[in-house]
């Protein structure tokens, strides 16, 4: 049993897993994963499906926001961008979805390269009002380019096809939604480990020390944009293909503040936390609407009530835990396991 | 005078009236960052949940004007101590991503609150104001808009009349200078904080009474107006009460002119865009804006 980490080489020290346990813990939880559209009903399948989107757009913001320090209001844009930009490829220009997807997460890297441009001069609350004034002149240039986006009235995304084959249902665009959510998370993983990594936290923890210390402000923090732009292009670009229209109203600005919230509730600065937060943000309406579903013999205007009791619980969920464990789920989790690792004599 | 000059001093005097609702709202927003140098990202939802009560007295429980306003107000400071006291004062120290997302919070509160109680439906608001227009000149004016225009323009007098001369107004100007000091010279800082929100609350709320007579109609798209406080404040300087009242204006007008000449031109919807250029424009080259304290910090 492990019972302390005892590292004598920096190769054992930056190692991602101490032992073997964990590697095939999470080989099996992959392959129960794998068997899930097999016997999932369509209903947990679309869940499970936004979940997955939601883990790539929340792992993107936070490698921004919880490891770079620049806080940007601007995701729903960046999702937007990638999302439209993924249906207009495919609709307008031919291409199949798996060109569509990685052209359009380029796109999108390229806009939040542009995004990033003010954070050179401004940080914390006035880069956070311009992030918020270039999300309403993204929305405006959505819904009033008609001959390219359609406008408030939709677009249609064509389903992707591989091999001749549709990933028209739930069940298959589940393993397309889930073959890239595992790759962002290792690539992510690994990204920490290396001295871009290194230097976007050292930027989040005083920019002026980092600068001192030699690295680049200009580079990285536009760096960090371009990466976390890429990863919403991606998680845009899924959404098109889950949800098949897009709609301007599909990327207000209360979906940017749902992804802030969800990095603050899982853990900002941390990959277990970007993942908790989606599954948390995600379930939250689910299990809001089952509850008023399950009420609504002894309260018949339960369901009625669901939007506005999910804005009650998000902003109390969000306020507790900056003030109570502003580090989050993740910092829950890790409690939890390391006070069952060491039961009994757990102190 | 021809019609094109009558059309843009038509559009001007609009975005006047309108402005100053906006400078309203921004100076709660300015005496928030000053005090405590929190930025609110929930100003809509103060706006609204001022509306709300106000329908809520005056229309819902039917009570006269002279009682329902003052209810109103009270009920608006209240909200502000419970914001302070519950979500603010917890947080004062931490990371500024903290305090904008509980900002965020509170409001997301806030809306969900208001709309289980009340419901998202419009709800007419009592015009307080006879809808007839009277001339200025070749130009037509609606009462209601001259109203708004002077109500604003006496609130924002005594405000500054109360911050110039009244012992509170001073000790909030002090904490805002500089809070160790002030907090050495007697005045009690956590005071200032709790009195600066329910001052932004009251404000919000007036500028909710007044928007809603304006459209006639309060529903959840007064939110979306709150947020026009971020253009106005970064024109104007965020910590600087002068440049919330002119910020105001100069916004108001210029959604206005921009909506009047641009929006056949680009096909609608400029006015709501426009002061967000602006900002993005004036963030580029001048971000402590016009009257703003200038913060130099280099590498």
């Amino acid at each position: 049993m492990k019972c302390g980490g005892f590292r004598v080489s920096y190769r054992a020290d930056e190692r991602i897993f101490d032992t073997t346990v964990p590697i095939v813990t999470l080989v099996v939880f992959l392959g129960l994963l794998a068997l899930v559209p097999g016997v999932a009903s369509t209903y947990w399948l679309d869940v499970l499906n936004r979940i997955g989107i939601a883990v790539i757009g929340a792992l993107g913001l936070n490698i921004l926001v919880g490891y770079t320090g620049q806080i940007s209001i601007g995701h729903a844009a960046f999702l937007a961008v990638g999302a439209y930009s993924t249906a207009i490829l495919e609709a307008k220009v031919g291409l199949p979805f798996y060109l569509a997807i990685p052209v359009a997460a380029l796109v999108t890297s390229g806009f939040g390269l542009v995004f990033g441009i003010p954070s050179l001069r401004l940080k914390g609350l006035y880069l956070a009002i311009a992030t918020l004034a270039a999300h309403f002149i993204t929305t405006y240039g959505i819904i009033h380019w008609e001959s390219m986006t359609g406008g408030v009235l939709g677009f249609m995304v064509p389903p992707a096809t591989v091999f001749g084959l549709s990933l028209e249902s739930d069940g298959r665009i589940f393993y397309l939604i889930y073959a890239l959510v595992v790759p962002a998370t290792l690539v992510t993983k690994n990204l920490f480990r290396t001295k871009v990594g290194r230097a976007f936290i050292a930027i989040r923890d005083r920019d002026v020390a980092a600068g001192v210390m030699g690295v680049s402000l200009f580079r990285y923090k536009l760096l960090a944009f371009l990466i976390s732009s890429f990863y919403a292009g991606v998680a845009g670009g899924l959404m098109a293909h889950h949800s098949r229209i897009l709609f301007p109203d599909a990327f207000t600005l209360l979906v940017a503040i749902d992804y802030l919230a969800m990095i603050i509730i899982g853990g900002m600065g941390s990959i277990l936390g970007s993942i908790f937060g989606a599954v948390f943000m995600t379930l939250l309406p689910e299990v809001l609407k089952l509850t008023a579903t399950s009420l609504t013999g002894v309260y018949p205007q339960a369901f009625g009530l669901i939007a506005s009791t999910r804005d009650v619980v998000f902003g109390l969920a969000v306020i507790f835990f900056l003030t109570y464990e502003p580090q989050g789920l993740a910092r829950i989790w890790v409690r939890v396991r390391s006070y069952w690792t060491l039961w009994p004599y757990s102190y | 005078m021809s019609e094109q000059i009558v059309f843009m001093l038509q559009l001007v005097i609009t975005g006047i009236a309108v402005g100053g609702v906006y400078s309203l709202m921004a100076l709660g927003f300015v005496l928030i960052y000053k005090a405590s140098s929190v930025v609110n990202f929930g100003p809509g939802e103060l706006v609204l949940f001022g509306a709300y009560v106000a329908w809520a007295t005056i229309l819902q429980m039917r009570l006269p004007l002279y009682v329902a306003l003052p209810l109103t107000l009270v009920v608006a400071i209240l909200l502000g101590l419970v914001i302070e006291r519950g979500v603010l004062r917890p947080l004062i120290g931490e990371p500024i991503i903290a305090v904008i997302m509980v900002t965020f919070g509170f409001a997301s509160v806030i809306r969900g609150v208001l709309n289980m109680t009340w419901g998202s439906d419009t709800r007419p608001f009592p015009t307080l104001f006879s809808p007839e227009p009277f001339h200025l000149g070749p130009v037509p004016v609606s009462p209601v808009h001259l109203w708004s225009f002077v109500t604003v323009m006496v609130l924002l007098a005594a405000f500054s009349l109360f911050f110039r001369f009244s012992v509170t107004g001073m000790a909030m100007r002090a904490t805002a200078d500089n809070q160790q000091v002030a907090q050495s010279l007697g005045v009690s800082v956590k005071w200032v904080f709790a009195l600066s929100w329910c001052i932004a609350t009251v404000v919000s709320t007036l500028s909710g009474i007044i928007l809603g007579s304006v459209r006639g109609g309060v529903d959840f798209s007064l939110a979306d107006l709150g947020l026009k406080v971020f253009p106005v404040v970064i024109l104007g300087g965020l910590d600087s009460v002068a440049g919330a009242i002119i910020g105001g204006v100069l916004i108001g007008v210029l959604e206005n002119l921009s909506g009047g000449y641009l929006d056949p031109i680009l096909g609608g919807g400029v006015k709501e865009v426009a002061p967000f250029v602006a900002l993005v424009i004036i963030l580029m080259f001048r971000p402590h804006g016009l009257f703003g304290k200038v913060e130099i910090e280099r590498v």
